[in-house]
């Protein structure tokens, strides 16, 4: 069955290629719908059979290797010998990421099929999204760096594509040239940890790799510094500080995509990444520490952010950055199974969320502001039930998916050696914000009163293309928690041969107290219910609340709500002295004053010496013969004397 | 006998006056002339050196040469008539607008 794995891939290549040289004459909508979310169907059952038939097998012989073709083969019999070949590596952990991609990427597409009805660039918008999970399944399946290298651009290329897919509105394009030279600078690290990689182990190969990573000790500096680089790779990518600025704002692009590439997929790259490379990370305790630590501010400081915003999906934006700061934290703390958990349930309640948002809005036409919603509980039901769903799993209620993953993060960051108290500290505040600024958003959103014209806008339940997969995903947000249940997890213990060299590195039997995980279980449980309760005071009971606490802490607020001006401080440190130096260096010196200089002063030079030149040419015919005669006598000298 | 140093340096003497005529002189029709004087030195050398070598293919150049030359008179002499016509002047310094 493992030979089928190339299909996978396949399949969505084929339908970006035939959508993309045929899709612009084919004038029926349902064609192309079906067309293009169906070879992500495809990819999904593909990925599903070869699932299914892993879970067949003893754990050691899960994990294999599929060479599809050699793609750089440089042969030389030395050291500097460089071959790459484009094969993929089936593992427990890729698989689980192969199925995430597939199967919400699946449900999205059809989800996009009602969302972009009408949209005159339909066929275009799924020739993208076909080409995205191309590439999301060759960054999760590659076995070498590079071929994970080339997917990561390639969802690079694809967010950058999406985002700015309505390319009419100025906004967008600035939104979408900011997500692509934002992860230009993460990339870099990553291209440069990826040379590191090459000139200390010889092979970009996964498994060459942390084979020989595996002899080197803990502690090693090579290693510190490639984990570093390849973590500044995943910061970019994954919207960690100091590189999530781009995030919120590539919610300019249509919301299937936020759901898709923005929430559920792409941003969780830098994610698996990581994980994939835990035995790396594993002999970097230093690198670990700092992805920790990352992960625990982008955790807190993008939620503290999310309290206040008023745009839904900005919300939602913030609120992503904050749960991907948790799975980084997990993987600081060498929690590698609970981050990839974590990721998981998040695909799934948060592709709930932002689809939810996708038909608020479109029930709004267009409108994102949630101080002009209100009262949409009895025009969207299935889209306020739903919706509620997802806003439960991500505060952490049980029995939903998003409490077990949590939980086991939070409990990881307390207990295990690399974590302390004070990153689950952190971790629970978050969690106390995420509760409060999920259920400020569902009651400004769908309860209390109506504040949008309601003259002229009548909201309605969305198609049945779109409800479908809310409820689908919503059932997934619900049951998604049961594999991984708190010591009888199933998760853990099947992606445990993955993650079984890292954990050999770091000694880390942690001896974990039963009561105690019990009670910070019950713990974060409560701080989620005061988080929801108080948003609910404020928002349902007390409407006058907000706007108290508003004029009381204006300062606070103001700093929320300008993202604590983070967007002008890089503006100010980092895009106007690169301008500055660009104009006045590079412009204004090196362009014009060197490089035009040497062309034009080349060109009057020319002509300076054949304006003095040209003076000989007197137009007296005997001044001619006088020349003549002149140079035969020389000549003739010339002869004599030589 | 003559010797061929005499031909030598009359034929020098006839260049050499052709060409201060040619450099010299202003009138069109006299720098004709000194050029046509400097090629009858020419002729008149290349005879010298054919009688002095006994080979017959230096006097035949010089039939050839000066038939052309002929030719050549009729031309140059045309061409300053059409000058004369048109400028009015055969004063080389006077016809001076091919320049620059």
């Amino acid at each position: 069955m493992i030979e089928y794995v190339p299909f996978i891939v396949a399949f969505p290549l084929a339908g970006f290629i035939f959508l993309g040289l045929f899709g612009a004459r084919i004038k029926n909508e349902k064609v192309i719908g079906v067309i293009g979310s169906g070879v992500v169907g495809l990819s999904f059952i593909f990925a599903s059979i070869i699932f299914f038939n892993m879970l067949g097998l003893p754990a050691e012989e899960r994990k294999s290797v599929v060479c599809f073709f050699p793609w750089i083969s440089t042969y030389t019999g030395t050291s500097g010998s460089f071959n790459v070949n484009v094969s993929y590596l089936v593992d427990q952990l890729s698989i689980l990421m192969t199925l995430v991609v597939t199967g919400v990427g699946f449900i999205i597409h059809v989800y996009s099929i009602g969302y972009m009805h009408g949209d005159k660039g339909f066929w275009r918008f799924f020739c993208y999204m076909n080409l995205f999970i191309f590439a999301m399944l060759n960054l999760v399946l590659a076995d070498n760096f590079l071929l994970m290298f080339f997917g990561w651009e390639g969802v690079g290329l694809c967010s950058y594509l999406l985002i700015g897919f309505w390319y009419e509105k100025k906004f967008t394009g600035d939104a979408a040239k900011k997500a692509f030279i934002v992860n230009r600078i993460g990339d870099f690290g990553f291209i440069l940890g990826m040379l590191l990689i090459f000139s200390t182990f010889k092979s970009l190969n996964f498994n060459t790799v942390f084979g020989l990573s595996y002899l080197m000790p803990v502690g090693n500096n090579t290693i510190f510094w490639i984990t570093l680089l390849l973590f500044i790779g995943a910061t970019g990518k994954s919207a960690q500080i100091p590189l999530y600025v781009w995030l919120p704002d590539a919610m300019a692009g249509p919301t299937p995509v936020s759901a898709l590439i923005h929430a559920a997929t792409m941003v969780t790259a830098g994610v698996y990444m990581v994980a994939r490379c835990s035995v790396l990370y594993a002999l970097a305790p230093v690198t670990l520490s700092i992805v920790a630590i990352i992960g625990a501010l982008t955790a807190i400081f993008a939620a503290s952010i999310g309290l206040v915003q008023n745009d839904i999906k900005k919300v939602l934006a913030y609120s992503t950055i904050s749960q991907l700061g948790y799975m980084f934290m997990a993987m600081g703390v060498t929690a590698f199974s609970a981050g990839i958990f974590h990721l998981m349930t998040h695909a799934f309640f948060k592709a709930l969320l932002f689809l939810g948002s996708g038909a608020v809005i479109h029930a709004m036409h267009e409108e994102q502001d949630i101080q002009k919603m209100g009262g949409l509980k009895k025009y969207l039901p299935a889209t306020y039930w739903t919706f509620l769903i997802g806003a439960l799993a991500i505060s952490g209620i049980p029995p939903l998916s998003g409490f077990f993953s949590k939980d086991e993060i939070l409990w990881s960051a307390f207990s295990k050696e690399q974590g302390s108290w004070f990153l689950w500290l952190v971790g629970v505040l978050g969690a106390l914000m995420t509760a409060f600024y999920m259920f400020r958003l569902v009651n400004l959103t769908f309860e209390g009163k109506e504040r949008f014209d309601s003259e002229h806008v009548h909201p309605h339940e969305a198609p049945k293309t779109m409800t479908i997969p809310l409820v689908v995903l919503a059932v997934l947000s619900v049951v998604g928690g049961v594999v991984g249940i708190p010591h009888v997890s199933v998760i853990e213990a099947w992606l445990d041969p993955v993650f079984e060299p890292a954990k050999y590195k770091l000694y880390s039997g942690y001896q974990s107290e039963d009561y105690l995980e019990y009670i910070m279980m019950l713990v974060s449980v409560g701080v989620a219910i005061s988080g929801i309760y108080i948003a609910r005071w404020m928002y349902v009971k007390n409407t006058e609340m907000p706007e108290k606490l508003k004029s009381r802490f204006s300062r606070a607020y103001k700093l929320l709500l300008n993202k604590y001006y983070v967007d002008e401080a890089y503006e100010a440190v980092v895009v106007k002295p690169v301008m500055k130096v660009s104009e006045g260096i590079l412009w204004k010196g090196v362009d014009v004053a060197i490089i035009d200089g040497i062309v034009n002063g080349s060109g009057k030079l020319v002509s300076l010496l054949a304006g003095a030149f040209r003076k000989i040419q007197t137009g007296v015919a005997q001044f001619y013969a006088v020349m003549f005669m002149g140079g035969v006598l020389l000549i003739i000298l010339w002869f004599l004397l030589s | 006998m003559v010797s061929l140093e005499s031909y030598l340096i009359v034929s020098a003497v006839m260049f050499i006056t052709g060409v201060v005529g040619v450099i010299t002189c202003r009138n069109a029709i006299i720098v004709f002339m000194s050029i046509e004087l400097m090629l009858n030195s020419v002729n008149l050398s290349l005879i010298a050196f054919s009688a002095f070598l006994g080979d017959a293919t230096g006097q035949v150049f010089v039939f050839f040469i000066m038939t052309v030359a002929a030719a050549e008179a009729a031309v140059g002499l045309a061409i300053i008539i059409a000058l004369y016509r048109r400028k009015q002047t055969v004063h080389l310094d006077e016809i001076n607008i091919l320049k620059w």
